[in-house]
């Protein structure tokens, strides 16, 4: 035991005073606040240079589209390459619209909270053609199980800009009863799952919703979104395995905004390798993509979903993008990362990227833009007033008491019948002047 | 209830009959298995080894043969990817019932259960609903060591949202999965694997007997619902009352008759819903309460009960409220008998509550 405690005796075979000390790496961003920005490493390739497999291709024979980059945008505006989705002006408008929507959204909802209106919020911005382009590939019966920053699906799919504020204000117009945080929407009616807070629950629930269209023969696939720092939990993982044991006609889809809060994605293993190859070794098929190229988001998740609709096999996307803003109104990423990034980041702007290319295909222009953007803030500003009429978070008990209990079970059990009756009783102490019959509150 | 329920008493009668069909409970359970997947074609399982194979313990035996690969399948060793999926697929309309191979490997699908089957009812504004069953075998007394031993129930019915049942009779195990796949919510069902071929009495070094001896091993072939909510009166007594579950139920009712004491005892057969109805009735009558569980006791549920009988019966009671449960350490391989609460705990238990 002397020997052992002393360690340096040279008579034990266990001792390893001869080998090399050892030594934890723990990565590092490549810049933090005030330091300069300089992505010249990141090869991100050139537009129209990625091959475009069939649908039906195996995950082994198409290795370089998870390490590459799709991109159809070029530089002079154009759209190059095999995966130029080669949408009709009017789609392309309409795509357009709905991410300036999201902007012109994500802009009042933030100074809505910062002006106490409510509690949280979560800007985009950045990452619109993700959600967007990439929802407008799929059918609008088709599920998506999304993270928190999808609101631009929503938009997409046409839900009403007041149910989504109703939510936020958690007022009484609101269809979740105030009972989850602003923007953890739900509407079945738009095949659009509950969002939780907990991060990447929703990709195994993605896979079974597929496995069980499947089981019915239907036709409707299922996309899941997640962010690149939440393919870190075992969820993710569990549900690549699902999804390829069963084959599941599911799209996964990686958000890799560089960020997840501070941590950057060093921390869930982009210094090794890209998020894309993660569906290699499970043997899904991998795709890494200009994530604010809108044409390329579009051609990425058609690509995906032809090849599920067919019966082909689950797609993992990696949308290679980058987060402007911070994590949440409850962020300040001045405090961990460099503000220059943003300026810097080698692809630009999605909004300003689907502008330019419809203007140089000559289907936009300036005058259209800032119309669309004037008629955009004003109907957000008017759904946005229609909303406070439904009250705004904090002023007033919005939702009627009994709602607290409710849809924890199916029926109320006793012991939840005992608590509202608690519940009640205080209210009388707490809320005097609140008639009890009021349930909405005043 | 539907007229598919049979009473109790009704059985007790059955059983005096020589001809009267009599199953052990992994047969009952793979019967109301096959029962509904053949009555909703919404309906399937799934779990390690379920499929062709039938399942470590033989309770999905057949089913894939004869309802299909797509409604009985194997899954990959992925709890987290079990319990996630079945959700998924409950958002699409299924009714899923998955496997946990053992209960002791429930643990990494906790934060699906808990965060997300749970909650989807309420987080969603019933937009969303999780009608899932996850029957899973618990418990001990089979030197399983302690990963194939423990009874986790207590954390679920610490959960708000989830159900909690756990069957003590082929007839019950039954007629609750039944009742429990056709539940809207979420159900745990923990099936005691000590007492899938015979009821035991905690007397581990008596022979087994076979479940064809028990007056509850009789079950009728067809559909019926047992209530989830509702105790079972398994004997009527003045002395004490005993509230028991799952093998724990046949342990208790050895040990009395054994010491020839006259107990209530109840089968609580849910833990959420609890029936307190039956446990004040009980309570009030007798003035003394035991709880046994196998389970370790610090936050255990019969803390739960403790406090229940003692919020609600305290004027009633004529001595302190006591439990009998497993101890407070990892299920141990060798010293299983040790650790089991078995007859003699039990039996300083009751003479404590009876001693004045």
């Amino acid at each position: 035991m002397a020997d052992k405690a002393s360690g340096n005796s040279g008579d034990s075979p266990h001792t390893g005073d001869n080998r090399p000390a050892l030594a934890l790496h723990v990565p590092e961003p490549r810049s933090r606040p005030g330091d300069p920005v300089n992505f010249a490493d990141v090869d991100v390739g050139a537009p129209g240079d990625m091959p475009r497999p069939d649908e039906g291709c195996a995950p082994g024979d198409m290795k370089d589209l998870a390490y590459g980059l799709v991109r159809v945008l070029g530089d002079d505006n154009k759209a190059y390459g095999p995966w130029d989705p080669k949408l009709s002006p009017d789609t392309l408008r309409t795509m357009l619209g709905h991410m300036a929507m999201v902007r012109a959204f994500d802009e009042r909802m933030f100074r809505g909270q910062r002006q106490g209106k409510t509690s949280f919020y979560m800007k985009c911005t950045g990452e619109e053609a993700t959600s967007v382009s990439a929802s407008m590939a799929l059918a609008s019966d088709d599920m998506v199980f999304p993270s928190y920053r999808q609101q631009g699906i929503l938009i997409a799919r046409g839900y009403p800009l007041i149910e989504m504020i109703n939510q936020i204000y958690s007022n009484k117009g609101d269809k979740l009863k105030g009972r989850q945080l602003p923007i953890m929407y739900s509407s079945r009616e738009h095949s659009f799952f509950s969002i939780s807070g907990n991060l990447a629950t929703q990709t195994p629930q993605a896979v079974g919703w597929a496995m069980a269209s499947a089981i019915k023969g239907d036709s409707r696939i299922a996309a899941t979104w997640v962010g690149e720092g939440s393919t870190a939990e075992g969820d993710f993982h569990s549900a690549c395995t699902f999804a390829t044991v069963y084959n599941a006609p599911v799209i996964l889809n990686v958000i890799n905004n560089q960020w997840a809060i501070s941590s950057f994605s060093g921390f869930a293993g982009s210094e090794r390798t890209t998020f894309a190859a993660r569906a290699l070794g499970y043997g899904l098929a991998g795709l890494r993509v200009d994530g604010n190229d809108a044409l390329a988001c579009y051609a990425a998740q058609q690509w995906a979903a032809n090849r599920a609709r067919a019966n082909q096999g689950p797609t993992l996307i990696e949308y290679f993008t980058y987060r402007a803003e911070g994590h949440s109104t409850s962020d300040d990423p001045s405090g961990y990362r460099s503000a220059q990034e943003r300026e810097e980041w080698p692809l630009g702007d999605p909004v300003m990227r689907l502008k330019k290319h419809m203007i140089a295909i000559g289907e936009w222009d300036e005058e259209r833009q800032q119309a669309m953007d004037l008629k955009c803030a004003e109907e957000v500003k008017a759904a946005t007033k229609e909303a406070e009429k439904n009250g705004i978070l904090g002023h007033g008990l919005h939702h009627p008491f009994k709602t607290m209990f409710e849809d924890v079970f199916e029926e109320l059990p006793w012991h939840l019948k005992e608590q509202a009756e608690q519940a009640t009783r205080e209210r009388k102490i707490k809320w005097p002047d609140q008639h009890p019959k009021d349930g909405a509150g005043k | 209830m539907s007229a598919g329920d049979v009473k109790n008493a009704v059985t007790t009668e059955q059983a005096q009959g020589e001809d009267e069909r009599r199953i052990n409970m992994i047969e009952a359970i793979n019967e109301a298995l096959d029962i509904m997947l053949k009555r909703d074609p919404d309906t399937i399982v799934m779990g390690e080894d379920v499929g062709y194979f039938g399942g470590v313990f033989r309770a999905t035996a057949g089913l894939q043969e004869k309802h299909g690969k797509t409604r009985v399948f194997d899954t990959p060793i992925s709890e987290c990817g079990i319990i996630g999926v079945a959700v998924g697929m409950g958002a699409y309309g299924l009714r899923p019932i998955p496997e946990i191979q053992f209960a002791d490997y429930i643990y990494p699908g906790l934060d699906q259960l808990i965060s997300e089957a749970a909650r989807l009812r309420y987080r969603s504004a019933t937009d969303y609903i999780a009608p899932m069953t996850v029957r899973s075998p618990f418990g001990g007394g089979i030197f399983g060591g302690q990963t194939h031993s423990q009874s986790p129930e207590a954390l679920f019915t610490h959960v708000a949202g989830l159900k909690t049942v756990i069957p003590a009779t082929p007839y019950d195990a039954k007629g609750l999965l039944i009742a429990s796949i056709e539940d809207n919510d979420p159900v745990i069902f923990f099936e005691p694997k000590r007492i899938y071929n015979g009821p035991f009495t905690g007397f581990y070094d008596k022979p087994v007997e076979p479940w064809k001896k028990h007056k509850d091993s009789v079950v009728p072939e067809g559909y019926y619902k047992i209530p989830l909510g509702k105790a079972r009166q398994v004997t009527e007594g003045e002395q004490l009352t005993v509230l028991a579950y799952g093998t724990m139920v046949h342990v208790a009712e050895a040990v009395c008759a054994d010491k020839g004491i006259e107990a209530d005892i109840l089968d609580l057969r849910t833990l959420m819903p609890l029936d307190i109805e039956a446990i004040e009735a009980s309570v009030k009558r007798t003035g003394r309460c035991l709880i046994v569980h196998e389970a370790t006791r610090t936050s255990g549920f019969g803390a739960e009960l403790s406090a229940l009988v003692t919020e609600r019966c305290f004027y009633h009671l004529e001595a302190p409220v006591e439990r009998v449960t497993g101890f407070d350490t990892p299920y141990p391989h060798s010293l299983e008998w040790a650790y089991f609460p078995g007859p003699v705990r039990i039996g300083e238990a009751i003479d404590k509550i009876l001693k004045d």
